[in-house]
């Protein structure tokens, strides 16, 4: 089951492509985290890439933490290995960690489905924010909605991001 | 022209894009059928050497070649390359319009010469 508003981020211990180990405890102080599904192979989460990127930088001065996390099977989709998550992280000079959960069990325990799809947690580390980054995918000039960048603002204000729940539109997890 | 459409149903760009080839029939006053075909299996995928959904394929040919090779045979969502070098799920309105007059000028030069 998909993890719900106001419950609570759900521990890991990852990989990161940057050799070291991340956890959402060592996170601890941030003003808001926000772990997001991710991988290379997905043109969803291309189209939004940049966008994401120039979200962290936006929030990294006020205590915004990204965490990236790539669950797909790599032995069905090779773009998603361990090692071209390195390369790709390197190519876009992405500012946050970029995890590997190679068991599938973090996707699992936050019940995510696809890539991209955000989890925003305040800094009590409660789920504030679930959903898409914004609602245009194909078209950054022609976005309406900026739901990511709206419930930042919010969580950064104390206050609760409307809406707290999107529709993630992406590829699906690819599951082993 | 034989006009095809092959989808993944995982993939939430399909309709959009599928609506899009319509617009772009209609546009350029053509009246030529279009054949969907929903890839559900991997063996199909295969089978039709299915770059990712959505794909377009105007008499075989397909809208972006240079994008189609790229895991080409499985069930996975098309990355397209747009206009202004953006990434994308979706093929533009404009490479659709310029692929359906290509072909169609294709097809009558073809005419002609027999």
């Amino acid at each position: 089951m998909t993890l719900a508003t106001n419950e609570s981020i759900v521990s890991f211990s990852l990989p990161g492509v940057d050799g070291k180990t991340y956890s959402p405890e060592s996170l601890a102080g941030a003003s808001a985290v926000a772990v997001i599904f991710w991988c290379n192979h997905c043109p969803y989460v291309r189209a939004w890439e940049e966008r994401v990127i120039a979200l962290q930088r936006d929030y990294a001065a006020r205590g915004v933490r990204f965490l990236l996390i790539n669950s797909n099977d790599p032995a069905k989709y090779p773009e998603d290995s361990f090692e071209k998550m390195q390369e790709r992280a390197r190519e876009k000079g992405y500012p946050f960690p970029y995890l590997f959960d190679e068991s599938q069990a973090v996707a699992r325990g936050y019940g995510a489905t696809r890539t991209p799809e955000v989890f925003l947690f305040d800094g009590d580390q409660e789920l504030v924010y679930h959903g898409a980054p914004d609602d245009n995918y194909d078209e950054p000039a022609a976005v309406q909605h900026q739901y990511f960048r709206d419930a930042l603002e919010a969580v950064l204000a104390g206050r609760a991001p409307t809406p707290a729940e999107t529709a993630a539109r992406g590829c699906t997890i690819k599951w082993r | 022209m034989r006009i095809d459409f092959l989808y993944w149903e995982e993939c939430p760009s399909h309709e959009e894009a599928l609506d899009r080839l319509r617009s772009g029939l209609a546009e350029a006053g053509m009246r030529d059928e279009i054949t969907v075909t929903h890839v559900a299996t991997e063996a199909q995928a295969r089978a039709l050497a299915f770059p990712g959904s959505p794909t377009i394929r105007l008499d075989g040919r397909d809208i972006q070649p240079e994008t189609a090779a790229e895991g080409a045979g499985r069930l996975t969502c098309r990355l397209y390359l747009l206009e202004d070098g953006r990434p994308s799920p979706l093929p533009s309105r404009e490479m659709i319009r310029r692929r359906l007059a290509e072909q169609a000028v294709a097809q009558a030069t073809k005419g002609a010469t027999r």
